[in-house]
C-alpha cells in the first residue's frame, strides 16, 4: 500500500501560525506596557518636580526692598521620597541668582508664567530632569523677575524602568508560553474530528466500502461527503468488476466443463489406444488451463488481502479440520489416508483465516497430488511457540537443487514430470506465512521419503 | 439414489446425468431456479447439484431459502468462481460441499459420496446379489453375516459390478472409472484391485470372473 507524501502538517502550520500571533501581541503589550509605565514615572516626577519649584517660588518675599527667600524644608524633602537621586535647585532674580546651583542651566526658552516646563538635560555628568517656574514679585516700586529652577537626577526613574521592563519582558515570555501551548492545545482539539474520522476510516476491512455515518463537523461535510462519494465509486466499480469476472468466469468455465465431461464419455468410448491418450492430453489441459487461473485469482486474492491483513484469534485446530475434511474426498480417490495429529491443548494464532486456510489447502492439495495412491499424508500441528503445521507425504519429495525456488511465482521441481499444476501454489503458500509474521519450511520428510512442508506461524 | 442437477447448460447436464446413470442413479435436471424450486416441492431428493448463475437468478438465492425451509437435503454447490473467499461464502450460506467447473466427475462423484456418508447416508443405498450386499455409503460389503470394509478404489470398483451384476466390463472402461485423467497408471492396474476384491469375497457366494480377451464380470459361484 502506498503512502501519500507528506506535504506539511496543518497542527504544526496552525501552531506556528498562533505563537506568531502571540509574540506580537507579547512585543506589543510589552512595549505598551513600558511605554505607559515609564510615562506614569516621568509624570510622577514631573508633578513633584513642579511641586517642589512651585513650593520654592511661593516662599520667595520681599523685605527691605530686597528680595529674600525662606526655603521650605518641605520643597526638598518631597524630591527625597523617589529614591538616593540627588536634588539640585536655583532661584534666580532679574538673571541673578539668588540661591542654589550657579551652574545649574536655565532653559533657553525662559519660562515667564507659573506653568512649570520641564526638560530633561546633562548636569555634573548625570542625566537631570528639571522644572522651572516664574513669579514676579513687586519689591517697592518695582516688578522683579523670579525663576526657580528644580532637578533631580533620573536614576530613580531609570531604576523603576528596568523594574518594568523585567517584569513586562516576563509577563510577555509567559503570555506567550502559555498562548502557544494554548494554540497547541486549542490546534489539537480542532483537528481532533479529522483524526477519529481518519481512524474510523483506516479501521476499516479492505472490504468494508459502506459510507461514513458518524456526525461530522460542518467544515468536514465537503471532505466527508466528498469520500462516500468515492467508497460508492469504488463499490460500484468493484461490484462491476467482481460481476464481469464471475460471468466471464462462469462463460469460461461452464463450457470447459462441458467439454471435459464430453471428451471423458468420448474417452470411454474410443478403443484406440493414441486415440484415448490424444483425449486424455485434452482432458489434462482443460485441467491445466482451469487450475492455473485459479491459482492465479487466488494469488491475486491474497497479494491483497495480505497487503490489509485484518487478523483475528483463530483455532488452528478447527481450520486444519475443515481442510483435512474438504480434501478428503480428493485424497480417497487415490486411497490416500491423512492422518491429522491434533495436540489436547487449546492453541490460538492470529491470522486471517481465509489466507490461512488457502495456504493449509494448497499444502495440502500439492501432498495429495504428488503422493502415490494407498498411502498416507501426515498432517500435524505441533503447539510450540511458534506453532508449526507439518505437512509429511510419501511423494517424490523435492530435489536439492529445486527446493530454493520453489517458493517463486511459476516455479516448479524438475521431477514433477507431466503433473498438473501451476507453480502456485507454495508460492501462495509462502507469501501468506510471511504476512503473519511466519515462515514456510521446505524440506524432506523425516524418513527420507517424501516431503515435509511447514507452515511456522506465531502463536497469539 | 435420486439427484436434482441445476444446471441451466443443456449439454453439460446430459453429459453429467449419462454419467450419474452409469452408477445407477437417477438425475432429474433443473435448467432454472424456477424449475428447481418446483421440484424440491413435489420429491425427495437425495442431493441436489446447483449451479449458481442461472438465467432466472443466483443460486445463492435458491440455497439460502432452502436452508431457511429447514431443508435438510445435502447440497453440493458447482461453481464456475474458484476464489476462496466465495469458497468461504458458499459454505456459511449453508452448502455441504463445493467444486469448481471444470472438474473431474470422480472427483464430484466423491464429494457428493462423503457428503452422503457424513449426514448419515441415502435411505436406502444398498444393493444387494446373491446373498451379498454392498452399501457404497457405509463403505462395505456384507455376506454371511460377516462385512468386510471396502478402500474407496474397491468401492468404487465393486460399485460398478454390483450396478450391472453379470455385465462384462472391459479394462479400459474400468480404468477409466477408477483412476482419474492425472493418474500415470497401466492397464494392469486394475488387476491389482480385482486381485483384492477377489480375496475379500472368497468366503462370499459370489466372485469376480476374468473373461479373457474381453473383460471381467461378476458372477455367482458355481
Amino acid at each position: 500500500m502506498s503512502t501519500p507524501k507528506p506535504t506539511g502538517s496543518i497542527r504544526r502550520r496552525l501552531v506556528i501560525q498562533l505563537a506568531i500571533i502571540a509574540a506580537l501581541l507579547s512585543l506589543a503589550f510589552f512595549f505598551t506596557v513600558r511605554f505607559v509605565a515609564e510615562q506614569a514615572a516621568t509624570d510622577t516626577q514631573d508633578n513633584i518636580l513642579a511641586a517642589s519649584a512651585t513650593s520654592i517660588a511661593d516662599a520667595v518675599y520681599s523685605e527691605g526692598g530686597a528680595v529674600r527667600l525662606e526655603l521650605p524644608y518641605s520643597a526638598l524633602s518631597m524630591l527625597g521620597t523617589i529614591s538616593e537621586d540627588r536634588v539640585f535647585y536655583r532661584v534666580i532674580v532679574d538673571g541673578t541668582t539668588l540661591t542654589g546651583y550657579e551652574d545649574l542651566p536655565i532653559s533657553d526658552a525662559r519660562n515667564t508664567s507659573r506653568t512649570p516646563l520641564f526638560e530633561t538635560m546633562e548636569y555634573r555628568g548625570d542625566n537631570v530632569r528639571t522644572a522651572t517656574v516664574s513669579r514676579t514679585l513687586s519689591v517697592g516700586n518695582q516688578s522683579r523677575t523670579v525663576l526657580v529652577v528644580v532637578g533631580q537626577t533620573r536614576l530613580g526613574l531609570a531604576a523603576i524602568s528596568t523594574r518594568i521592563t523585567t517584569t513586562a519582558t516576563a509577563v510577555g515570555v509567559g503570555f506567550f508560553l502559555f498562548a502557544t501551548a494554548l494554540s497547541a492545545f486549542a490546534a489539537q482539539n480542532a483537528l481532533s474530528p479529522l483524526n477519529k474520522l481518519a481512524e474510523s476510516v483506516a479501521r476499516r476491512g479492505p472490504n468494508d466500502l459502506r459510507p461514513v455515518v458518524a456526525t461530522t463537523p460542518t467544515e468536514l461535510v465537503p471532505l466527508v461527503s466528498g469520500l462516500n462519494g468515492f467508497m460508492r465509486r469504488l463499490r460500484d466499480a468493484l461490484n462491476r468488476s467482481e460481476d464481469l469476472i464471475a460471468e466471464a468466469a462462469h462463460r469460461i468455465r461452464t463450457p470447459l466443463a462441458t467439454v471435459r465431461t464430453q471428451a471423458e464419455v468420448i474417452h470411454r468410448q474410443m478403443e484406440r489406444p493414441k486415440n484415448r491418450n490424444s483425449v486424455r492430453e485434452m482432458i489434462r489441459a482443460v485441467d491445466e488451463s482451469s487450475r492455473s487461473a485459479g491459482q492465479l485469482l487466488d494469488h491475486a486474492m491474497v497479494t491483497f488481502r495480505s497487503d490489509q491483513l485484518e487478523t483475528q484469534d483463530i483455532d488452528p485446530k478447527e481450520l486444519l479440520q475443515e481442510v483435512v475434511d474438504r480434501l478428503s474426498p480428493t485424497a480417497e480417490l487415490k486411497d490416500i489416508q491423512i492422518d491429522l495429529q491434533l495436540p489436547e491443548n487449546n492453541v490460538s494464532i492470529s491470522g486471517d483465516p481465509i489466507l490461512l486456510q488457502n495456504a493449509a489447502r494448497n499444502i495440502l492439495d500439492n501432498a495429495i497430488k504428488y503422493s502415490p495412491g494407498e498411502t498416507e499424508i501426515v498432517v500435524r500441528l505441533i503447539p510450540s511457540d511458534p506453532c508449526r503445521i507439518d505437512f509429511i507425504d510419501q511423494g517424490r519429495g523435492f530435489a536439492d537443487a529445486d527446493i530454493r525456488n520453489l517458493t517463486k511465482r511459476f516455479s516448479r521441481g524438475t521431477n514433477v514430470n507431466d503433473i498438473v499444476g501451476s507453480g502456485l501454489g507454495l508460492t501462495i503458500a509462502d507469501d501468506v506465512a510471511r504476512a503473519h509474521g511466519g515462515k514456510l519450511v521446505i524440506g524432506t520428510n523425516e524418513n527420507e521419503v517424501g516431503a515435509c512442508v511447514s507452515l511456522v506461524l506465531p502463536l497469539s | 439414489m435420486r439427484f436434482l442437477l441445476v444446471e441451466d447448460n443443456e449439454e453439460l447436464a446430459k453429459a453429467l446425468g449419462d454419467r450419474f446413470a452409469l452408477d445407477g442413479h437417477v438425475v432429474d435436471h433443473a435448467p432454472s431456479l424456477g424449475d428447481a424450486e418446483l421440484r424440491t416441492r413435489t420429491v425427495a431428493y437425495d442431493l441436489i447439484l446447483l449451479d449458481i448463475m442461472l438465467p432466472d437468478g443466483d443460486g445463492r438465492e435458491f440455497l439460502r431459502s432452502h436452508r431457511t425451509n429447514a431443508d435438510s437435503t445435502p447440497v453440493i454447490v458447482l461453481t464456475a468462481r474458484s476464489e476462496v473467499s466465495d469458497r468461504v461464502g458458499l459454505l456459511d450460506l449453508g452448502a455441504d460441499d463445493y467444486i469448481t467447473k471444470p472438474f473431474d466427475f470422480s472427483e464430484l462423484e466423491a464429494r457428493s459420496r462423503a457428503v452422503l456418508r457424513r449426514l448419515g447416508g441415502a435411505a436406502n443405498n444398498s444393493k444387494e446379489f446373491c446373498g451379498v450386499v454392498f452399501d457404497s455409503t457405509a463403505g462395505q460389503v456384507t455376506f454371511n453375516g460377516h462385512s468386510e470394509a471396502l478402500r474407496n478404489r474397491e468401492l468404487r470398483l465393486l460399485e460398478i459390478f454390483f450396478n450391472a451384476p453379470g455385465k462384462i466390463f472391459s479394462k479400459s472402461y474400468l480404468m477409466d472409472r477408477l483412476f482419474s485423467f492425472q493418474d500415470d497408471v497401466s492397464e494392469n492396474a486394475i488387476e491389482v484391485y480385482i486381485g483384492r476384491l477377489r480375496r475379500k469375497l472368497q468366503d462370499s457366494p459370489v466372485t469376480i470372473e476374468t473373461v479373457r480377451g474381453v473383460g471381467y464380470h461378476m458372477t455367482q459361484k458355481t
